[in-house]
């Protein structure tokens, strides 16, 4: 029998040589959705009814109903998610192609300047320095945000002020940049959007959303144990589930990484 | 005098609780309409629209002119003591338990005399205020209590059986992130509640408020979101066989009817944040507090569901929020039923608009956070069963009763 490379990934998996990460938030009720004014449709939170539990419903098993929004927890963006993206092919989650469901990452470490500033912001100059120490970011690779974030307890992990949220997160100019000179496949992060927490300000408003979706790129947010990767050579395993028509979906989402 | 109520020790965690009897249940259908005068705390009876005359017990011809319209109304409440009689070893295993029991003789200003359940400070040949109250098996009852304040008159034992005083009793707010649960608290404090445990869901999200009710005293914060269910299962874990009354403040008000409002979201949201959370909490802590009815000076005594009086007929401005309004009307009668084998009551307090953001459009009168909440504390004093705060819902009450079906018209143009 031949070998073939996926039998070399399998015995490198065995045995240890390649390391898988979880990126994903365990979904709970607790868990902290996007919040928009209350006049407008809202993300329904993870809820879990339980159908039965070895009891009278169903003596001998244990199974839950639940409900929650495509954009509840570890989620992923499809482009059909904006309007920018609206008219694409192939543009939501069933219809995506599925090698793009697995893609290499380049990791961007922004985890002290957000520890100094909850309103941090990641500009062109920012990711040139990484590339001048990294190399340039390929064309099809995610970028992912590190700002350890999701180390944060849920109120500071939403840290929703008087005038809105404030987490870390893009400006207008990388994520064009990004997309339209990186050609990136996505944009990943650890706070509960793609965005900056004030996006609303920005011009063009929400401009990871606007840019990625616009030119048919994905999302993901909500990721934790980003620093356990690389800057370089991690591959994520990104697969939405199969929702007809859908904008997004919570996923599990893992990270390959040579040891 | 009446001897003021101690506040009850902390219980011996490894004593039997004693479980809940009840007085005698059987009422006639007729009798019924005290039921509805007790349940809303006026005092009614039978009146001859013939002749005029008050008549008691009910019946089905007048006494005094044998015409058949009897019809009930509100009846003067005085009267006086003609005779008492103590209870020392009753055969009924409920009074048994509460003796000594006074009972008297009450000859009304209406013109009937009446068995009634004695004030402490109320003796023969005294003047007294006469009530219909809900007994602890949730039937009208007699009581007559002093015309004028006496000194700790509301601690009276046998007051306190037909009542539902916050006082030394442990409270649980399920919802504190509005300006009625925060009124509620406050409410609750001033009438001496021991405890108040506030439920306080996704504490990722600040709210107004919030600092203030953290920094009140005898104040205890709790997880609590009522929409799901394993979060108020958890919670009833903590602290269920803890609650004497629970106030369900879940709140979800949006304006809408049927057909300018798009997609079903808002309206399954509307039924998780009232209907579901109602059920959660019911399923939660409902049974331990039907076990805890007679636990003591501090037994569980009483739920509080705070209602839109449009439950009662659709108002279509706030069409789908009086649906489920409705919705959780009807919840609440299977839950009166099914609280009521341990003395528990369940008091429904209906308002009108209220004063508060989801209801900014709406014209005035709108009721007043404060006021629903000192409503809802008297409610609990006075031991009412339907407590209508505010003149909107009293006058949406008196229409319904007038003609449902004119409400339901004017509602709607």
């Amino acid at each position: 029998m031949d070998k073939s490379p996926l039998q070399d990934f399998a015995a490198a998996i065995a045995s240890g040589k390649v390391r898988i990460v979880d990126l994903t938030f365990t979904l709970s009720p607790d868990f902290p959705v996007i919040v928009l004014p209350p006049e407008v449709g809202q993300a329904m939170p993870m809820r879990i009814q339980r159908i039965s539990r070895y009891d009278d419903a169903g003596p001998g098993w244990y199974w839950n109903n639940i409900t929650l929004c495509e954009h509840t927890g570890t989620h992923f963006d499809a482009p059909i998610h904006w309007h920018t993206g609206k008219d694409l092919p192939n543009n939501a989650v069933d219809t995506l192609p599925p090698q793009d469901m697995i893609a290499p990452a380049c990791v961007i470490d922004c985890s002290a300047e957000a520890a100094k500033d909850a309103d941090f912001l990641l500009t062109v100059p920012m990711v040139e320095a990484w590339e001048a120490k990294h190399g340039r970011i390929p064309e099809r690779h995610w970028v992912l945000l590190r700002t350890d974030w999701s180390k944060k307890n849920f109120r500071d992990y939403a840290n929703l002020k008087e005038d809105g949220a404030h987490t870390p997160g893009p400006n207008a100019e990388v994520m064009r940049w990004l997309v339209h000179e990186r050609g990136i496949i996505g944009f990943g992060t650890e706070t509960i959007g793609t965005d900056w927490g004030q996006a609303f300000h920005l011009d063009p408003p929400l401009p990871a959303h606007h840019y990625l979706h616009g030119a048919g790129r994905y999302g993901l947010q909500c990721l934790c144990n980003l620093d356990q990767l690389p800057p370089t050579g991690a591959m994520i395993v990104s697969a939405p589930l199969k929702i007809e028509n859908g904008s997004g979906s919570p996923l599990r989402v893992l990270a390959l990484v040579s040891n | 005098m009446t001897e003021p109520l101690v506040r009850p020790r902390r219980k011996n965690p490894l004593a039997r609780t004693r479980l809940p009897t009840l007085p005698p249940q059987w009422r006639s259908r007729t009798s019924h309409e005290l039921t509805r005068a007790a349940a809303e705390g006026r005092f009614a009876l039978q009146c001859c629209a013939a002749c005029g005359h008050f008549t008691y017990p009910a019946r089905d011809a007048c006494p005094v002119c044998l015409s058949d319209e009897l019809v009930f109304k509100d009846a003067p409440h005085g009267g006086t003591v003609l005779s008492e009689t103590t209870l020392h070893i009753p055969a009924d295993v409920y009074f048994r338990e509460r003796a000594p029991w006074r009972i008297g003789l009450v000859k009304l200003d209406a013109g009937p005399t009446m068995v009634a359940h004695l004030h402490g400070d109320s003796k023969e040949g005294d003047t007294v205020r006469m009530s219909l109250q809900i007994d602890k098996a949730g039937q009208p009852v007699a009581f007559a209590q002093p015309q004028t304040e006496t000194p700790h008159m509301s601690d009276d034992k046998q007051w306190r059986e037909m009542t539902a005083d916050p006082k030394f009793r442990r409270v649980l707010v399920t919802n504190g992130r509005t300006v009625i649960g925060q009124e509620v608290v406050r409410a609750m404090k001033e009438a001496g509640a021991s405890i108040i445990f506030v439920g306080i869901a996704d504490a990722w999200k600040p709210f107004p408020g919030e600092a203030a009710l953290r920094a009140m005293e005898g104040v205890t914060i709790v997880p609590l979101n009522t929409a799901d269910e394993k979060s108020t299962f958890d919670l009833a874990a903590d602290i269920g066989a803890k609650i004497d009354i629970l106030v369900n403040t879940s709140e979800h008000i949006r304006g809408g009817g049927l057909l300018d409002r798009h997609g079903t979201s808002t309206s399954v949201d509307e039924i998780e944040q009232s209907y579901m959370a109602f059920l959660h909490l019911a399923q939660a802590f409902g049974p331990v507090m039907r076990m805890r009815g007679a636990d003591g000076v501090n037994s569980a005594v009483a739920w509080v569901n705070i209602l839109s009086v449009y439950a009662f007929a659709n108002w279509p401005q706030f069409g789908q929020y009086s649906a489920v309004q409705a919705a959780c009307l009807s919840l609440s009668q299977c839950l009166r039923a099914e609280l009521r084998p341990g003395g528990v009551r369940v008091m429904n307090v209906f308002t009108g608009p209220l004063d508060t953001e989801w209801f900014q459009t709406v014209p005035p009168p709108k009721l007043a956070p404060r006021v629903l909440a000192t409503g809802l504390v008297r409610g609990l004093k006075n031991g009412l069963e339907d407590a209508f705060i505010g003149d909107v819902a009293e006058e949406v009450r008196q229409r319904f009763a007038a003609n449902p079906k004119a409400l339901e018209r004017e509602l709607g143009q």
